[in-house]
């Protein structure tokens, strides 16, 4: 099947240039590919949910609780911190579990600020009770990732190539599993639920099960990349999942659009690539939120519908069979 | 032995008003059963309730002796009752073949897990198979990659039905499934609803179309201002006086 032949090259010369692309860059531009490659994770489980058609404003927070969660089980517990990520993950999922009772009695614009009280009641717990969330300072000292080595090659995670191919490869493996998941029946039902719950349920879909699912399991994969996070940066706290967070967050999503599933990822690339290396380069650094507004509302009235809407127009959507 | 489906003394109140009134009828199994009413006759709520869109404000829906009123309409529809809408409501972003498959969601239950390790693949073969068998039955299968929002009126209202049929029903509620077909696509619509029928599908059908409801029906309830007016056959419905006095009612308050 040439077809087939082709995308094994085309994704093997995709990996390549992504192996290849830290060594091009600068050390402060290898610590943003880091951070963007740990986004891309927050706003591919953020678009998971908005499947659904569901925005939360919690998302950050949640992303945060994985963070928290994967930092106290290696400091208090002594888990090794691989094993801890997976249980931060796992944390933000239940948490979700919990939130989803009262917040999925509302919907749009309610669950909206539901989400955000939730967010903001979790993040007032991290500053309130110093022990064991260390209170507004947060937490410090996070056990980073154990030096490893396969055969000749030796990873020590300060360094930011090293760890960009760790959470690279857990981020790929990531988006392939959320990938799989909204190509499957189940993200069809999430769709179905999306545009039109009355039909879903007619067909016997129990929608609350369904927001539930989309919210729990994009929660994991936020956690997830919360952990990622917190063991690379070493130091976590309240102020870093905070609403203005959250906001670049949405303008990512937003300014990619949420149609296709590569649109967030578009736009969590492009704002990245403008902000941190054309704005700081430039030493417009302190203007972000500013930029990111007027980026916000330019793309709003000039591209309603994303960069993706840009891509689609080159390529057409592939129908579903079998 | 239970009747099918009963409905018993169902009440409907929305504030003050009360759209539908103390109403009784039973549905026999593998009948076409026809709910006629004039406009605002409460024939739409009285779908709703026993769909569970709605919870009764009194009375009970019973299917094969248990009571399924008050559930929620997912957990009607998992007990083989599908309605339609009287709207065309549709997926509209989603393909026509994507809109059937929604329908094969009971039978072929999606998970994430089976999905993820693609352990689902006879699951999916078997959807695929059935949603495509439900699109021939209604001959919109030539149409299966058309956007449902961007198709005909009547070919909308053939994939509701396509989607309820995909779902292997006990009992279909087609609401006013006609509305929008050409005198054609309704003739070959009787047919099939036929055909469903003698496949052991029941069929509760609400329609303004009298022809073809008179064509197409067992049995006939009609009702006027959330009441009960007549029940009977095709010809003794027709004939009936309450009936022709409440459409001739009916038509002088329109006009
Ligand atoms: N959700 C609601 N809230 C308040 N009143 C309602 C509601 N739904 C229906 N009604 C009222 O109940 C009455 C019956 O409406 P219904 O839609 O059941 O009539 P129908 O027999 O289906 O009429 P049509 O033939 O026009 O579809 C109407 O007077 C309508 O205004
Ligand atoms: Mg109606």
């Amino acid at each position: 099947m040439p077809r087939t032949v082709l995308l094994v090259i085309l994704w093997a010369a995709v990996a390549a240039v992504l192996v290849a692309l830290p060594h091009a860059l600068s050390f402060s531009q290898q610590e943003i590919l880091v951070f963007m490659t740990i986004n891309l994770l927050v706003v591919a489980s953020y678009r998971l949910l908005t499947l659904t058609g569901e925005w939360s404003l919690g998302h950050v927070v949640i992303v945060g609780v994985g963070a928290y969660a994967s930092a106290l089980y290696t400091k208090e517990l002594g888990i090794p911190v691989p094993v801890s990520m997976l249980l931060g993950a796992c944390t933000s999922a239940l948490i979700a579990m919990g939130l989803s009772y009262p917040l999925f009695r509302m919907k749009g614009f309610y669950f909206l600020i539901g989400s955000f009280a939730a967010g903001e009641i979790i993040r007032l717990l991290w500053k309130r009770f110093r022990e064991p969330f260390g209170g507004p300072k947060g937490i410090k000292g996070i056990d980073p990732m154990p030096d490893f080595s396969i055969g000749i090659w030796d990873f020590d995670f300060f360094e930011p190539v090293s760890y960009y191919y760790f959470a690279g490869a857990v981020v790929a493996l990531c988006l392939w599993l959320l990938w799989r998941i909204e190509r499957s029946p189940v993200g069809l039902t999430f769709h179905a639920v999306h545009w039109q719950d009355k039909l879903a349920q007619s067909a016997g879909v129990n929608v609350r099960a369904y927001r539930t699912l989309a919210f729990v399991v994009a929660s994991g994969f936020a956690g997830l990349a919360g952990a990622l996070g917190a063991h690379y940066i070493g130091t976590i706290n309240p102020n870093g999942f905070d609403v203005e967070t959250m906001v670049f967050v949405l303008t990512w999503t937003i300014v990619g659009g949420t149609a296709t599933f590569y649109g967030p990822l578009m736009g969590c690339i492009a704002l990245t690539v403008l902000n941190e290396i054309v704005l700081r380069e430039m030493g417009f650094e302190q203007m972000r939120p500013l930029i990111y507004g007027a980026v916000l509302i330019l793309s709003i009235l000039f591209l309603p519908k994303g960069l993706e809407s840009l891509v689609q127009k080159l390529v057409k959507p592939r129908r579903v069979e079998p | 032995m239970n009747p099918f489906l009963e409905i018993d003394r169902l009440t409907m109140r929305f504030g003050g008003l009360t759209a539908v009134d103390g109403l009784s009828f039973t549905v026999e199994h593998g009948a076409i059963h026809g709910l006629i009413g004039p406009n605002g006759a409460g024939k739409t709520t009285t779908f709703n309730a026993i769909s569970g869109f709605y919870r009764p404000s009194g009375g009970e829906v019973r299917l094969r002796g248990e009571v399924i009123s008050g559930l929620s309409m997912h957990e009607v529809a998992r007990r083989g009752v599908i309605r339609t809408f009287q709207h065309s409501t549709l997926f509209a972003e989603m393909t026509v073949l994507e809109n059937a498959l929604m329908g094969t969601h009971m039978a072929f239950r999606p998970n994430v897990f089976a999905a993820i390790v693609g352990w689902d693949r006879e699951d999916r073969r078997g959807a695929y198979a059935r949603a495509v068998e439900a699109l021939e039955f209604f001959g919109l299968e030539g149409l299966r990659g058309e956007r449902a929002g961007d198709l005909a009126h009547g070919h909308q209202r053939a994939l509701g039905m396509a989607i309820a049929y995909a779902a292997h029903p006990d009992v279909v509620l087609l609401d006013e499934p006609f509305t929008g077909m050409n005198p054609e696509e309704t003739t070959r619509m009787m047919e099939l609803m036929r055909k469903l029928r003698d496949s052991g599908v029941t069929i509760l059908i609400v329609e303004h179309d009298m022809h073809a409801i008179m064509g197409l029906c067992d049995r006939i309830t009609c009702m006027s201002f959330g009441k009960l007016l007549a029940e009977g056959g095709p010809a003794e419905i027709r004939s009936h006086p309450d009936v022709i006095e409440a459409y001739l009612g009916g038509a002088r308050h329109v006009s």
